[in-house]
Formats: C-alpha cells, structure tokens, sequence
C-alpha cells in the first residue's frame, strides 16, 4: 500500500472519529444547560477546553454565549476541529483514498458528508438540536457499519482502526482532564455532596452513563469514573481499550510485513502500564500529570507510526 | 444574421423518422417506451441523479465560483447504433488508429511524411506539442497512443466525421461504464429485450493492454499504476475508478522517485517499482527535469528512467502532435500516406487561418463557422458563429487577427439527435459520440462509447463544461 493511501486512510478515521466526539460533547453541554436553573456559559467553555478549541474560539468571538459555543463546535469553518470541518476532512481523505475503500465504505462516508452539508447548511435553532446530534450520531454508526461490514481484514483495516483509536485516546485524556481537573477541587471543598449532572455529563461525552450504572454501583464517584474511563478494558472509549486495539492492530501489520518500528515500542510500553497501574496509583501521582503525559505519548505515538510507515 | 430557433428542422434525428415511426435500431427501444408511464420515467430519472451523488461521481468545473463538485447530468434515453453502423465505424477508426501511431513513429524518427512533402515541416518543428525529448526513442512496442478516444459526430444517416482524435488523455470513459451500469440497475428488461454489446470489460482490457506493453527492463509480471494530478484535478473520480477497476495503484508525483534508475513509489513497506505508467498528467508536467521546472505533479528524472527503456508511459509524451488541431486538416493526407487507403472516416472541412486566405474567407463568414483554438480542448475558446452575439463575433475577429495560427474553423455541421427525457415527453438534441480505443499489439475498440448530448435545445456544444450531459450508448448485436 502506498504511504499516502495509508496516511489519508489513519486520517479519514481520525476525523470521523472526531466529529462523532464532538456531537457527543454537544450533547453533554446541551443536557448540563437544560437540568440548571440558571444557565451558566461556564459549562461551555468546559466543553471547548474539552474539544481542545478554547483558543480558537476566542479569536472568533469577543465573549463566549451558548448559542455561539454551538455554532462554533458545530458547524463553524474556522474551528478545524467543528463536527462539520471534521466531516469535510474526513470525507476529502476519503475520496483520496477511495480505491481502498469498499463502495459501501465510500458511500456510508460521502452521504454523511451530504447529509451534514445540508442540515448544517445555516446556524442551528436550539430546537433543531436533538436531531442534528442524533444525525451525526446516526451517519458516523453507518459509516462503521459499512466499515466493519465490509472491509477485509488487512492493513487498510488497520491502518483505519489505529487512526480510530489515537483519536479516540486522545478525546477520552481530554475529556477526562478538562472536566475531572475542574471538578475534583468542589469535591474536596464540598466533601460527600457532588453535583451529579456535572459528574454524569463526563459520562454523557462518552456515552456510558448507562455503562457506568451496569459496572460501578449506582453512585457517581470520582475514583470509579476515572478507572472507568482509564484501565476498564471491557469499556469501548477507555485508555486501555483504546490502547489493546491500538497495540493489536499494530501487531498485524508487524506480522504481515515483518517489520518492527519505535511506535510498536511505544504502543506495548503504554499498553502495560494501562494494565498495571491502578487507579489508586494514578490518583497518588496525580491525575491532571498522569493524563497530560498520556496524552504527549499518544501524539508522539502517531508521529513514530507517520514516520514507520512512510506516511509523507 | 442567422438566428437560432431551436433544433433545425434539417437535423437528423436517430430515432424517429420524419414519418414518426421508429427507425430500424430503436424499433425494439421505441415499443417499451411507449409503454412506459411518464410520470415513472421522469421519477427514475431522479433516481438516477441520487445514484450518481451518493457514488459520487463527478467533476470539477475549472473557474467555478463555487468551485467543488458538479454532477455531469444523465438521460435516461439511451443512444443505440445498430451493429451494421458500428462495424463501419469501427474500420475507420482503427484505420485512423493504425495511422496515428505509425504518423508518431515517423515524425519521432525519419519524417517521411515531411521529405515527401506533404506536411510544412514548420507545422511540427515550431509546434508545441512536439517533443524534441522524443526524437530517435521508440517506446515499448511501438505504441505511442495506448488509449485514443475518437470524437464522432452524425449528419445523417451514413454521414460520420471525425471532430477530434483525442489521443493524449482522453477522458470520459468512467462515464460510459458508470451510465452503462445504471441503466442496467434501473431498467434490466431492456437489457433482455435488446442485444447490447458489453463494455463492462474495460477495465480489465485496459490492464491487459497495459501490460502487454511492459518495458524491456520489467522481470516478471508488470506493476501498473494510474497517475493522477491529485484530488484537486476536474476528472480526480475517473482516475480513482479506473485505478479501482482494474486493481492498481492510484499515485501521485509526490508517491514517487527514482531510485537505481527505476520509477519506484512509497509504499507502507518501502519503495517499490512500477513498470507501467498509465499518466493523467500532461506532458509539460511530467518531468521537471525535462519539461516545466515548476511541475509538482511530476517525476524528476522519469524522462531518463524512460528512454533507459526502464518503464512505459502511457499514452507516450509527444502524442498531442497527432491530435494538435492544425494537424487535425492533414489527417487524410495522413491516414493515405502510412495505411495507403483512402480514409474510411471524413475529417470535417477545415480552414487553417494562418492561410492568409482562409483567413480572408473565415473573417468574411463567421456566422456560419465554428472557430477553435488550435491547442484547446473541453469547449473552451471557441465561438460557436451562428449562435453568437454580434459584438462576439466582433471580439473574436479582433483574437483571429492578431493570432491567426492560433486558430481553425470549421462549418457549423447539423450534428444528428436524439430524444432526451423533458418534463413534456422527449425532445430531440444534438449529441456527439467518443468511443475508446486501446491500442498494444492489436487495436480493440469497445463497442459504445460515451455520447454527450447538449441538453439546450439547439444547441451544438455538449461539452460537460459546457452544460452538456451524457447518455449510455448501445451497440446491437446484428
């Protein structure tokens, strides 16, 4: 397979994944806004710093609103990470590695791509909102669907699944630090009563609120959410899930070109540690350091697989 | 001033006689759609819009505002050629064919056909599309033009011209298979009613027909790739379809390199050989070493690899000196002078306007003429005299004065039509027809074709870029 095809492959499922993560956060922001009495922006400049586009934000507005937060996760251009900037590169990966991908594939891709355009044509009305998510949600499912459906199993396969997972590593860091980082002080401060919506919406942005209740008792707990989130394997969005199906994926392609670079090193070094550590641990070294390192580790993870497997 | 009013009486239309019966090829076709319901007809014609988006196919409008991406449209109503009409046409393009090649191999090598006098030698040496580069290389089999899209049209009913021999990249082609297989998911019976021939082997043929003609440096069963200009370029979906069709590679300059004096690409595993090219870049961009400096669609140093008999460009750079529309006027000298026959297929009456009377004659009859840039292609630049506008015709004269060998004209021929779905029934329109061509050590010409027909009433120009839309094209078993 040529480079390109397997750089554009690793970022047609980065920017899907990322329009999917995106919706999600919409989401939860959406839901923490209904269930207060007085709505606060601060709950959305919590989901920017989330999306990592606090930054970009302010040098598009002067000061941060609800409905501007939305438009700007949404549909906005000029947030290279808005839903729909990210399903208009995933789509322009696609069609530049379209000769490797099932028609099914293609297509699941390019009518999400036309659906989204549509719909997102012009600035969204609040009530218009469960069904814009649920679309994204709906289109981004087809595509996997087509996806796992249809592909053969080899390294397109796998390059499409390690793009999948870095970004879905690196949204899960990012949700986690963002949201628990500002929690967890109100916790100490407060001592047992924890606001729940807050908690849950952490749950919410990565759609196992319901998950969670199946696993954990009932009650939200900062350590449980965290160890959900980080080392629970069985968990689709954790660390360590991520991590077991970067590091198999990666085991393929060794295996089929017999080659070993730096990032299969990378990708078993934090696969181990994911297995080994426990939460207790990762809370006695601190959380905020802990994921801040996770998160520099996966991206360099992705530059070491760019650079094996000559990407550019 | 001739005024346009809609398709001329005159035009010969494909499927009705004047009487309103059907004529012979339709005769089965015409009885179905009599049958039809409209209303169904006009609904599965939507439906064949959604299959073309959602496939997404297709292609870029160069200069568009909004740049992106344009459907070309399609009509339902197919264009059928009987399997008598085809057999002629088919002679007379694989006349032209074998002439167009041995034309290469001449003006490469020894230029008889310029010591016999019968082409200025001026005409080559001072033409662009003549590559010096090429002189004295024969490439691999001989062949310099792989793939040759001919454009016909149709003034009647044993009346057939060549407009264009497209000889350096024709496209089109993923047009005819993709019309070819919508048609047969949107109306199966007919395919049972009628004896089409297949075209759905084109793929395989073109990879066959590439291969075949491996480079002398090739061991072992040949690598093809297709290289594109990129994602960018307005036929960026042909490339990725044939690519995907025939199972190769799709790369771009930046995938490769020359390595140890092979073209080699970048792949997962390291660098990899290629032994056949099929280019969709153009010649200047080809080799910055050779051509344009500025090229970053290109290979440095492919030019070398290539006369180092190492790898097989397809179609051969310098082609575009066979299809140059200046050299279009000589084609009959050419096809008598290398098959030794009269040519089985009419070129269409041609005035060169750097004669300085043709000139004269152009100038005075524009209104009747179609005047064409010598080096342009897809419809852009001409002017099209019987429905342009005064102060048009004037513009051009000015461009036709200054520049006169930058131009030819052409009669505006009634090109024949063929009914297209409208929201009232059908109406008939113009269309052309280009079939495509793969030469290696045997010409085979895929029965059918891409028809574009103008969808204005009246109109003449059926460029997509243009407004035109396309047609799946039948050609009958006898």
């Amino acid at each position: 397979m040529l480079g390109r095809t397997a750089n554009g492959l690793y970022w047609m499922f980065r920017y899907i994944e990322r329009a999917e993560n995106g919706a999600r956060l919409i989401d939860a922001g959406l839901r923490m806004s209904l269930t207060r009495s007085e709505a606060s922006e601060d709950d959305w400049d919590g989901v920017l710093q989330s999306a990592g586009v606090r930054e970009n934000y302010d040098e598009v507005h002067d000061k941060l609103t609800s409905i501007d937060a939305i438009d700007f996760l949404l549909r906005d251009r000029a947030n290279p990470s808005s839903v729909m900037s990210c399903i208009e590169a995933g789509r322009h990966n696609a069609r530049m590695v379209r000769t490797a991908l099932t028609r099914e594939t293609w297509e699941a891709t390019n009518e999400c791509y036309l659906e989204m355009k549509a719909m997102l044509s012009k600035r969204a009305r609040p009530t218009d909102m469960p069904e814009i998510i649920d679309t994204i949600k709906r289109q981004a499912g087809l595509i996997r669907g087509a996806f796992h459906g249809t592909m053969l199993r080899n390294e397109i396969f796998n390059f499409s699944r390690i793009g999948t997972f870095i970004e879905r590593a690196d949204n899960t860091a990012r949700i986690l630090d963002v949201k628990y980082y500002v929690l967890l002080p109100a916790v100490a401060a407060v001592g047992s009563s924890m606001d729940n919506v807050q908690w849950e919406s952490i749950l919410r942005s990565v759609s196992a609120h319901r998950a969670y209740g199946w696993v954990y008792d009932a009650e939200l707990r900062p350590a449980n959410i965290a160890d959900f989130l980080i080392s629970n394997g069985r968990m689709p969005r954790s660390l360590a899930y991520c991590y077991e199906k970067i590091a198999s994926n990666l085991g393929y392609l060794e295996r089929e070109y017999g080659e070993r670079h730096a990032a299969h090193d990378t990708a078993d070094r934090t696969l181990a540690s994911l297995r080994s550590q426990s939460i207790k641990d990762i809370m006695d070294q601190g959380l905020h350091e802990y994921l801040e390192d996770f998160i520099s580790h996966n991206n360099r993870l992705g530059q070491e697989i760019s650079d094996g497997y000559r990407f550019y | 001033m001739v005024k346009n009013k809609g398709t001329t009486p005159l035009a010969f239309d494909e499927m009705m006689n004047a009487d309103s019966s059907p004529r012979q090829p339709y005769s089965t076709y015409h009885e179905w759609y009599a049958s039809q319901d409209r209303n169904r007809l006009i609904a599965k014609s939507k439906e064949a819009e959604n299959i073309f988006r959602k496939t997404g196919i297709t292609f870029a409008v160069y200069g568009h505002a909004d740049s992106s991406e344009k459907l070309i449209p399609f009509d339902l109503i197919p264009r059928i050629i009987s399997g008598r009409e085809w057999r002629k046409l088919a002679q007379g393009i694989e006349q032209r064919v074998i002439a167009l090649n041995a034309f290469l191999d001449d003006i490469y090598h020894k230029q008889e056909i310029i010591r016999a006098g019968r082409i200025p030698r001026e005409l080559i040496e001072r033409n662009e599309a003549f590559l010096p580069q090429m002189i004295g290389f024969r490439p691999p089999g001989g062949v310099y033009t792989h793939i040759v899209g001919t454009d016909i049209v149709r003034t009647g009913e044993d009346q057939f011209y060549v407009l264009e021999d497209n000889a350096r990249t024709p496209s089109g082609v993923s047009y005819m298979l993709e019309n070819r297989e919508t048609m047969m998911q949107m109306f199966p019976e007919l395919f049972h009613q009628n004896r089409v021939r297949p075209v759905e082997n084109y793929p395989y043929l073109l990879r066959q027909s590439l291969a075949s003609l491996a480079p002398p440096g090739c061991s072992g069963k040949p690598r093809v790739a297709v290289l594109t200009p990129g994602i960018y370029n307005s036929a960026f979906y042909e490339h990725a379809f044939l690519a995907d069709m025939m199972g190769v590679e799709l790369v771009e300059g930046s995938d490769l390199r020359v390595i140890d004096g092979k073209v080699k690409m970048r792949t997962t595993r390291g660098y990899e050989a290629i032994d056949v090219l099929y280019r969709r870049v153009d010649d200047d961009f080809l080799d910055p070493l050779t051509f344009r400096p500025d090229s970053a669609l290109g290979i440095p140093g492919i030019m070398d690899v290539y006369r180092a008999g190492n790898i097989t460009i397809a179609n051969a750079p310098g082609t575009g000196i066979s299809d140059d529309k200046a050299i279009y006027s000589y084609m009959p000298e050419i096809v008598e002078f290398y098959t030794g026959r009269k040519p089985l297929l009419e070129n269409v009456p041609t005035w060169r306007c750097s004669e300085p009377q043709s000139l004269k004659y152009v100038l005075e009859h524009l209104e009747e003429l179609v005047i064409k840039e010598v080096h342009g292609s897809g419809g852009y630049g001409m002017l099209v005299g019987p429905t342009a506008t005064r102060k048009e015709r004037a513009v051009f004269a000015e461009k036709l004065k200054s520049r006169p060998n930058n131009y030819i004209a052409q009669p505006t021929l009634s090109l024949s039509t063929v009914p297209i779905l409208v929201n009232k029934g059908i109406a008939p329109r113009h269309v052309d027809l280009r079939p495509y061509v793969l030469v290696s050590d045997k010409v085979q010409i895929i029965p059918g074709g891409l028809t574009r027909v103008a969808l204005k009433a009246g109109s003449l120009v059926v460029n997509s870029s243009q407004g035109g839309g396309t047609k799946d094209t039948w050609v009958l078993e006898d």
